[in-house]
């Protein structure tokens, strides 16, 4: 049914209509409504024999469910920024144990300084842990995500990360069609797990293996990822045709048809930049973009197809590589190798920085006119910038940079943006 | 499109008020989009929220720094935040208090606002009336819906009895109705922006 729902909302009962049966997780914001409205639901006993584990730490929260899902039980959790890499070392074991875990990712940046807004640094950081990422555009997307999260986790064994935007998403009311639990159930069988430690078949999971095994290990979790490029849309696909919209895949165009320039990017920024774009046709400016839906795998050749036809392109991420610029813009320049089309990284919206259409427009004028610099920081504060490196230089105990330029440039709240 | 900013302080229902207004258009069969811009999140913080009201499919996730509406919940906030920045030519302002627009300091801003798109209404007294609290956040939308038309009262009546069920969304929708009538009745008396919206 259609409702006016919180993103958070509408993620628990997507999830609930998944019918997990283990979730565990540590609350932190932006993520703290997800979790919330589940253990809620879980104790009114809305959730079957779901069990809810109130753990210590993230740490805890994954490993609790490595053991649940290595124990046959479909598991779930969420987190964000410093919870996850909290948990950096049990993410990376449950993508190398193969097991068909999701998580929520309340999209958020790391510090310091302590931020508590949205970037895409925490799942960047843990992109090559051998999770599948997926970037969701709106809320819609967020909870069709996660149902086809699962039966991706579950026909790959692999692990799968759903990423949405922290307060931008997790904290916005708009309007989402929670789907029907026969339509769900239908789309998602129940969990049938290739390995379960069970003591009437004992097994073990979880081996040290050593110089002569490892590489083939790690080649066969690749080739999971490889073949996860080819799941995907199939999932998409199948999702579209039961629940009648779209939702995921790859990677999903817009306007590209005869486009010259592209803007490249993931999760909802796409909607702004969708704004831009259709401005930017109406004066003549031939301008399209590409939502990367699934960050890992890499969607190469996809990407590559669909840039074939432009003389620019622009990537705007939610990231930064310190000391190399940015992290999306190297997987598009691979993806573009040949081709002879400059790509231009744009480090837009760290830390909760708004986004606006007015500054996306800027920059693709700016991009015509070779007036990006490489990366490019949108609408970054020189003054600010420029006065702290003099200060800097001209006095050795210059103090943390972090207080000198909030205390330079506002008070936290005051202003509007 | 109808973009609204919300100022107040952390703890008197801000992001609530602007998640009810996006309730509300959507009962009335509109697109709509509410979103907070968390300060530190502590109370007494200045805090926003904004709604976005559309006939179209909203994408856009930008802050609203061009808002159609500014509803002011704190009137402190008046001399600390730029709260009427990028307010358009043609926008409506709502403020919650119990002073004037001279005794708010605030003519000069407002000069050349058109009639009818300012009211000061006395949220916090309504509140304190029907909530036993001085909570203005709901008494507000019942005047944003008299002020600008822009939704229904009767939609924002079905947003709080939702969202609050039981006696305290009854409570609210009498503020909200209380609050609704207030600005229709100075709308209907013709004396254009109302700086005579004092309490009693």
């Amino acid at each position: 049914m259609r409702a006016q729902i919180e993103g958070s909302q509408a993620v628990a009962e997507a999830v609930v209509l998944c019918r997990p049966e283990v979730i565990a997780a540590y609350p932190i914001s932006p993520q703290t409504h997800i979790v919330e409205r589940l253990s809620r639901m879980v104790k009114q006993g809305d959730v079957g024999h779901c069990q809810y584990l109130n753990v210590e730490s993230e740490f805890a929260a994954l490993s609790c469910l490595i053991g649940a899902s290595a124990a046959g039980a479909r598991t779930y959790t969420a987190t964000t920024s410093q919870g996850l890499l909290f948990m950096a070392e049990a993410v990376y074991n449950a993508a190398g144990l193969g097991l068909p875990i999701v998580m929520t990712i309340a999209n958020r940046a790391i510090g310091a300084p302590i931020n508590i807004w949205n970037d895409h640094s925490d799942s960047m950081a843990l992109r090559d842990a051998g999770w599948i990422q997926l970037y969701a555009e709106t809320n819609q997307e967020a909870a069709d995500l996660h149902i086809q999260a699962f039966r991706l986790a579950e026909e790959l064994s692999c692990p799968v990360m759903v990423c949405m935007d922290g307060y931008i998403l997790t904290h916005a009311y708009e309007a989402v069609d929670v789907p029907t639990q026969s339509l769900v159930d239908t789309f998602l069988p129940p969990f049938s797990p290739v390995q379960v430690l069970d003591p009437n078949e004992p097994i073990s999971i979880g081996a040290m293996v050593g110089p002569e095994a490892f590489t083939e290990v790690k080649y066969l979790a690749h080739q999971q990822h490889v073949r996860a490029l080819a799941l995907i849309p199939e999932v998409a696909g199948a999702f579209e045709r039961q629940f009648e919209r779209p939702s995921g895949g790859l990677c999903s165009p817009y306007r590209m048809e005869d486009a010259d320039i592209a803007v490249i990017a993931l999760g909802s920024v796409i909607g702004t930049i969708k704004d831009a774009v259709d401005e930017l046709r109406r004066e003549g400016i031939a301008a399209g973009c590409v939502k990367i839906g699934c960050y890992r795998p890499f969607p190469m050749l996809q990407l590559r197809g669909e840039l074939k036809g432009v003389t620019r392109v622009i990537v705007v991420e939610k990231d930064l590589a310190v000391g190399m610029g940015g992290i999306v813009s190297a997987d598009v320049h691979m993806s573009l190798q040949g081709l002879h089309i400059p790509v231009h990284t744009v480090i837009a919206g760290l830390g909760g920085r708004s986004i606006s259409k007015a500054s996306l427009k800027q920059m693709i004028h700016d991009a015509r006119a070779e007036r990006l610099s490489e990366p490019h920081f949108l609408d970054l504060n020189m003054t600010a910038i420029n006065d702290e490196q003099a200060r800097r230089r001209d006095q050795r105990r210059a103090g943390p940079v972090a207080e000198q330029l909030i205390r330079a440039i506002n008070a936290i709240g005051t202003k509007v943006v | 499109m109808h973009a609204v900013r919300i100022h107040g302080r952390g703890g008197q229902g801000v992001v609530t008020a602007a998640e009810l207004l996006s309730m509300a258009a959507f009962t009335d069969g509109k697109h709509a989009q509410a979103f907070p811009s968390f300060g530190s999140e502590r109370m007494g913080a200045p805090v926003m929220a904004f709604c976005r009201i559309d006939e179209q499919p909203i994408r856009t996730r930008e802050a609203v720094t061009h808002p159609d509406v500014v509803i002011v919940q704190d009137p402190t906030l008046l001399h600390h935040v730029d709260v009427f920045g990028g307010l358009s030519a043609e926008g409506y302002i709502l403020i919650n208090s119990t002073f004037s627009v001279e005794d708010l300091g605030i003519g000069e801003f407002l000069a050349n606002l058109p009639n009818d798109h300012l009211y000061i209404v006395p949220a916090s007294d309504i509140g304190q009336k029907h909530l036993k609290r001085p909570i203005a956040n709901t008494s507000l939308l019942g005047a944003f819906a008299a002020m600008t038309g822009f939704i229904k009262l009767a939609s924002v009546e079905a947003a709080i009895r939702q969202k609050f069920p039981g006696a305290p969304g009854e409570a609210n929708a009498a503020a909200a109705r209380e609050a609704y009538d207030h600005v229709t009745a100075f709308s209907n008396t013709q004396e254009g922006v109302s700086q005579h919206a004092r309490a009693n």
